[in-house]
C-alpha cells in the first residue's frame, strides 16, 4: 500500500524535474515542477474530438492502458512493505499486465486508420518485443540468486555481499533504467519533442486522442517512469527502516529524474533502423547479469 | 449393453442413416449425434479424472490379442476437451455449411467423416492394443483428409489434402515401426509391452524407441521441422474443421507423445533436453513466420506451431522434472502443457471460426483486404479480440494462467546445480519471452487491420455480422476461455488426477497441488483478474461521467493537416510488419516484387511480399526436386505405347517366375564348384 502512494507521489513531481533538468542545461528558467501534472488535469477538464473513423476501442484502449498500469504499480513493493498484489511470480504477472496496456494502446492506434499512426504502432509493438527478453533475464538472474520468485522477496532478500554483487547492482540499474526508456518511449530511442511525424514512436500513436483519453495517456507516462523508479529503488531499499528507507526512495526517484533529463538534453536519437539493435544489447547486458550471478553462486563448472 | 458399445451402435446407425436424410437433417443428425456421443464418453471421462477409471477389455482377434480399452484421467482430460471443440465445431459447421446447401453428396461425405474424426480421437485417447490403434489413428486420418478436402474442386484445396495424407502416412509409418519394435521384442501388442520393453531394454535403446514416436506424434502435432503439411491444411478446409484441426486433431500428437513418456522409462534428462529445445525452435519459427503471412487462416496456422512449442515447452519441462526427480517441476511442466492443450482448444478454435465469419461476409482471406470490419461485425470483432488477448497470454484470460505456470517451472527448474540445466532453462525463459511479444506483433497487426480502421477494398456486397447460430458456439468458447482466465484453481485442481500419472512414476505423494504454493497462486492470479476488470470498469465508467458533461466533436483523423479521408493512404498489414520484416528477412526466405514509381506522373507503383518457408525448402522442396530430377532418366519408360507397357508386364512376370528358377541353379553351380 505504501509503495502505491509513495509511486502517486513521485509520479506527480516526476516529469517536473525531467523538463526542469533539461531546461536547466540548456540555459533556460523552465516551468515549475508541477507544470506537467497541471497539463494533465487541464486535459482531464477538457472535452474531446475523436475521429469518425474510430470505433469502441479507440474509446476503450486508453483506459485500459492505464488500468494495466496501475495494476504493475500494485504489484510493486516497498522494502518491508509487500505490494498490494504479491504472490510467486508477480513479476511475470506485473510484465504481461504491461503487455495488455500495450497492446490496446497500439489497436487504439490502428483505429484511427491513420497513415501515421500505424508506423507509431509498429515500432513501439518492435521495441517493447525487443525489450521484454532483457526484464525477464534480469528478473530470472536475480530470481536465481535469492531462490524467490516475487517481487517481494527477491528484494528483501536480496543484499550485496561482494564486489561482483555491486558491479552486477550498477548493471541491473542500468538495464531498468534503459527499459524504462525504451517502455516510455524516450531519448536514446525516441524524441518525445521532435515535430515530424514519420520520426515519432510513442507521440505518433496518440495522435487523435484528445481530452480525457490523452491526460490518462500522458499522466500513464509519469505513473510508468515513477514505477520503473521504484523499481529501482527496492535494489538499494533492502529491509532498512521508513526514516531511512523512504528519503532513499524519494531520493533514488530524484535522482533518476535528473539521469532522465541529462540523458535526454546530451543525447540524440538513434537512427530508427539502429534502434533494434540497441534494445537487443540490453538483453545481453541481462545475460552479463545473469552469468555475473552463476559465479557469485559458485555453479560455473 | 456397456458404454461402449452403446457408443458404438450410435456411430454406425448414424452412419448407416447419414446418406437417407434430408440435407437439412444431415447436418442437424450429426450434431446430435456428436453430443450424444460426447455425452456419453464425457460421463465416463469425468467420472476418470475425478478419480474412478474405466476399463473394459475387448477378446479381439488371434492377430491383434486382447484389446483393452482403459480411460485413466489423462485420457479423460482429452476426451473431455476433444467433446467440447467437437461439440462446438459441430455446432459452428451447422450455419457455416448452409452456404454449400446444393452440394448434397459432399455434404454427407462430410458430416461421415466428421462423426468418424470424432469417435475416432475418443477411442486413440482409450484404446491400448497398438494394432487397433494404428487401426483408429489411420481412420482418423482418413476421415481428416475427406473433411479437409471439402472444396475438391479447387486445386490448392486438393494439393493441401494429399501434402497432409502423404506427411500423415510418413507418422504413421514411424508409429508402426515403434509398435512393430516392441511387438518383435516382446511377443505382445498391449500398451503395457511398452513399458517392458523400456524397463527391460538399456535407456538408450527406449530412447531410440521415444523418439520413433515422437517423429510418429510430432508431424500430427506439427513440431519443427515436422510442420510443413500445416500451414497448407488450414487455409484449405472450411473454417470449422480448421477450427476442429488447430484446436484438437493436432493435439492428438501431444497427447501420444504425454501417454509414451507415461509408458516408456528412460533417461528422461535426455528426452526433457531434447523436447525443449525443439519446442522452443518450434515456437519461435512458427510465431515468426505466421507475422509475415497475407492470409489470415495461414498466419492462424503458424500460430498452432508456435502454441505447440509452449505445450512442448511444458512437456520438456515436466520430463526433466522426472529425470531430476522434482515433483514441482513435473507439476508446472505437464501441468502446464496440459492447461494450455484446453486453452489452445479454446481460441484457437474461437479464432478460426471468425476467421469463418469473416470469410463468409467477404470471401476473402488477404488480410490486405480487410479493415473497419468491426463497424459491421460487431460480435465477430469483440470474439476475435477476446480470443487475441488470450493466444498472446495476457491477463486476465485463460492464455496467461497456462503461460504463468511454464515460466514458473522455469524459474523453479533455473536453481538447479546442473549448468547444462541452467542454459537449457535460460534458454526457453528467452524463447518464450520472444514469443509472447512476437505474439503480440502479430495479433494487433491482424486484429488492428482485419476489424479497425477504413476498409481497404470494396466488396459487391456489404460484410454482415453473422447469425446467432453462428456465434453461439463461438460465445460457448469464449465463456470457457474467460472461465479459466477467472477461477484457474478450479481448472487447474481437474489436473490432480492426470498429474499423479506422471509424478507416480518418481515419488507416491498423494496429493501433488497441496505442498505446493501453486494453488494459492492461482486463487491470488484470479483475484488479479477480477481486480483488472473492475479497475478498468471503475475508470471507463468514471471517464464517461466526466465526458458527458463535455463537448463532444466528430471529426476526421489527423493528416498532417490534409483533410480529404482516403483509405489509399492508412498503413496496411505488410507495412505495420516492416521494421520487423527487415529485422529477421536473413533468417527467413521472403521473395519481393517490386516496381518503383518513376516519373512525374508515376503509374502502377507495386510491391510484393511472398514469404517462404526455408525449413520446407530445405526438408520437402529441394530433396523433392531431386528425385524428380533422378526419376526423369527412366522417364522413356512411360512412352504412352500399350505394348510397351504389356511388354514390361510380361517382362515382370518371366522375371518372376526365373528367379528362383535361376538361383537354384547358381546353387547347384556353387555346389558343383564346392565338390571339385
Amino acid at each position: 500500500m505504501l509503495s502505491l502512494l509513495l509511486i502517486l507521489l513521485t509520479s506527480l513531481f516526476f516529469m517536473g524535474i525531467v523538463v526542469r533538468t533539461k531546461s536547466i542545461t540548456s540555459g533556460r528558467k523552465g516551468p515549475g515542477l508541477l507544470q506537467p501534472m497541471k497539463d494533465v488535469i487541464r486535459l482531464w477538464k477538457k472535452g474531446a474530438v475523436y475521429s469518425r473513423t474510430t470505433s469502441f476501442i479507440f474509446q476503450l484502449a486508453p483506459t485500459v492502458y492505464f488500468a494495466s498500469i496501475i495494476m504493475a504499480i500494485l504489484v510493486v513493493p516497498f522494502g518491508q512493505n509487500k505490494g498490494f498484489i504479491s504472490f510467486d511470480g508477480d513479476f511475470i504477472f506485473f510484465a504481461y499486465v504491461l503487455a495488455l496496456g500495450k497492446f490496446f494502446s497500439i489497436i487504439g492506434a490502428l483505429d484511427t486508420g491513420s497513415s501515421f499512426e500505424g508506423m507509431g504502432a509498429s515500432r513501439e509493438a518492435l521495441y517493447s518485443l525487443l525489450a521484454e527478453p532483457a526484464f525477464f533475464i534480469l528478473m530470472g538472474s536475480f530470481a536465481l540468486y535469492t531462490g524467490h520468485t516475487s517481487f517481494y522477496d527477491i528484494f528483501t532478500s536480496l543484499h550485496f555481499g561482494s564486489y561482483i554483487s555491486y558491479a552486477l547492482g550498477v548493471l541491473a540499474t542500468f538495464v531498468l533504467i534503459m527499459i524504462a526508456m525504451v517502455e516510455n518511449s524516450r531519448m536514446p530511442i525516441d524524441d518525445p519533442k521532435t515535430h515530424l511525424e514519420l520520426t515519432m514512436v510513442h507521440e505518433v500513436m496518440i495522435l487523435d486522442n484528445s481530452g480525457f483519453d490523452l491526460g490518462l495517456i500522458l499522466y500513464g507516462t509519469q505513473l510508468k517512469f515513477a514505477m520503473y523508479g521504484a523499481l529501482i529503488a527496492n535494489f538499494f531499499i533492502g529491509s532498512s527502516l521508513y526514516y531511512f528507507s523512504i528519503p532513499l526512495f524519494l531520493f533514488v526517484q530524484l535522482a533518476f529524474a535528473v539521469l532522465v533529463g541529462i540523458l535526454e538534453s546530451f543525447s540524440a536519437r538513434f537512427r530508427m533502423g539502429n534502434n533494434p539493435q540497441f534494445i537487443f544489447t540490453l538483453t545481453s547486458i541481462s545475460i552479463l547479469i545473469f552469468f555475473g550471478v552463476l559465479l557469485i553462486m559458485g555453479k560455473f563448472i | 449393453m456397456n458404454i461402449l458399445q452403446t457408443h458404438i451402435a450410435i456411430l454406425l446407425l448414424a452412419l448407416a442413416a447419414m446418406p437417407f436424410l434430408q440435407v437439412k437433417w444431415k447436418g442437424i443428425g450429426t450434431v446430435i449425434v456428436v453430443l450424444l456421443i460426447s455425452l456419453l464418453s464425457g460421463f465416463v471421462a469425468l467420472n476418470a479424472l475425478l478419480g474412478k477409471p474405466f476399463e473394459h477389455v475387448f477378446e479381439g482377434t488371434f492377430v491383434t490379442g486382447a484389446i483393452p480399452i482403459r480411460m485413466d484421467a489423462l485420457s479423460a482430460w482429452f476426451v473431455l476437451l476433444i467433446n467440447f471443440t467437437i461439440i462446438t465445431g459441430a455446432l459452428y459447421g451447422l450455419q457455416y455449411m448452409k452456404a454449400y446447401r446444393k452440394e448434397v453428396s459432399n455434404l454427407t461425405m462430410h458430416c461421415t467423416a466428421y462423426l468418424l474424426v470424432h469417435s475416432a480421437l475418443l477411442f486413440i485417447c482409450l484404446i491400448q492394443n497398438a494394432l487397433a490403434f494404428l487401426f483408429v489413428w489411420e481412420i482418423m486420418t482418413l476421415s481428416c483428409f475427406v473433411l479437409i478436402v471439402f472444396e475438391y474442386h479447387k486445386q490448392t484445396t486438393l494439393k493441401a489434402g494429399i501434402n497432409f495424407l502423404i506427411q500423415s502416412h510418413l507418422g504413421v509409418l514411424f508409429l508402426t515401426i515403434g509398435f512393430i519394435w516392441v511387438y518383435y521384442r516382446t511377443g505382445s501388442y498391449d500398451f503395457e509391452a511398452i513399458k517392458q520393453f523400456s524397463v527391460s531394454f538399456a535407456p538408450i535403446v527406449s530412447l531410440g524407441l521415444f523418439f520413433c514416436f515422437f517423429i510418429g506424434f510430432g508431424i500430427k502435432a506439427g513440431f519443427v521441422p515436422f510442420h510443413t503439411w500445416l500451414p497448407y491444411a488450414h487455409p484449405a478446409s472450411p473454417s470449422h474443421i480448421s477450427g476442429i484441426m488447430s484446436g484438437v486433431i493436432i493435439k492428438i500428437g501431444i497427447f501420444g507423445i504425454l501417454r509414451m513418456i507415461q509408458l516408456i522409462q528412460t533417461d528422461y534428462n535426455v528426452l526433457g533436453y531434447g523436447i525443449l529445445f525443439l519446442s522452443v525452435i518450434s515456437g519461435i519459427y512458427g510465431v515468426m513466420l505466421a507475422i509475415v503471412q497475407h492470409n489470415l487462416k495461414k498466419l492462424l496456422a503458424y500460430h498452432s506451431i508456435e502454441n505447440i512449442g509452449i505445450i512442448g515447452i511444458g512437456i520438456g519441462l515436466g520430463a526433466l522434472g522426472l529425470g531430476q526427480q522434482n515433483t514441482s517441476l513435473v507439476l508446472f511442466g505437464f501441468g502446464g502443457a496440459l492447461l494450455h492443450v484446453l486453452n489452445h482448444s479454446l481460441f484457437k478454435s474461437l479464432l478460426f471460426y471468425a476467421a469463418g465469419n469473416v470469410y463468409q461476409a467477404t470471401h476473402t482471406m488477404n488480410i490486405e483486404h480487410f479493415g473497419g470490419l468491426s463497424k459491421q461485425m460487431p460480435h465477430t470483432s469483440m470474439l476475435f479480440l477476446v480470443a487475441s488477448l488470450a493466444i498472446c497470454g495476457l491477463p486476465p484470460l485463460n492464455g496467461f494462467v497456462s503461460e504463468f505456470m511454464i515460466y514458473s517451472g522455469l524459474l523453479e527448474g533455473i536453481g538447479h546445480k546442473n549448468m547444462l540445466n541452467i542454459l537449457a532453462m535460460l534458454f526457453s525463459i528467452f524463447g518464450l519471452v520472444a514469443i509472447g511479444g512476437l505474439a503480440i506483433l502479430c495479433f494487433t497487426k491482424a486484429f488492428g487491420t482485419i476489424f479497425l480502421g477504413n476498409k481497404r477494398h470494396h466488396f459487391a456486397t456489404l460484410p454482415m455480422e453473422s447469425n446467432f447460430g453462428k456465434l453461439m458456439p463461438m460465445y460457448m468458447a469464449l465463456l470457457l476461455i474467460v472461465g479459466i482466465g477467472f477461477f484457474p484453481d478450479f481448472f487447474v485442481g481437474l489436473l490432480n488426477e492426470p498429474l499423479k500419472l506422471f509424478s507416480s512414476k518418481i515419488a507416491m505423494s498423494a496429493d501433488l497441488l497441496h505442498p505446493t504454493t501453486l494453488p494459492k497462486t492461482l486463487q491470488y492470479i484470479g483475484y488479479c483478474s477480477f481486480g483488472l476488470l473492475l479497475l478498468t470498469a471503475a475508470l471507463f465508467t468514471l471517464r464517461k461521467a466526466i465526458a458527458s458533461k463535455k463537448t463532444v466533436t466528430i471529426a476526421s483523423t489527423w493528416g498532417c493537416g490534409y483533410v480529404g479521408e482516403t483509405e489509399k493512404m492508412q498503413y496496411t498489414a505488410s507495412s505495420f510488419i516492416r521494421s520487423y520484416r527487415k529485422l529477421v528477412e536473413p533468417l527467413l526466405s521472403i521473395k519481393k516484387k517490386k516496381i518503383e514509381l518513376e516519373g512525374i506522373f508515376p503509374t502502377g507503383g507495386k510491391h510484393e511480399t511472398h514469404p517462404h518457408d526455408k525449413i520446407e525448402i530445405l526438408l520437402i522442396e529441394y530433396p523433392w526436386k531431386r528425385m524428380k530430377l533422378f526419376f526423369g532418366r527412366f522417364r522413356f519408360l512411360q512412352n504412352g505405347n500399350a505394348q510397351f507397357y504389356i511388354m514390361y508386364g510380361s517382362v515382370f512376370i518371366t522375371l518372376i517366375i526365373l528367379i528362383p528358377w535361376v538361383l537354384e541353379i547358381i546353387q547347384k553351380i556353387i555346389y558343383f564348384l564346392n565338390q571339385i
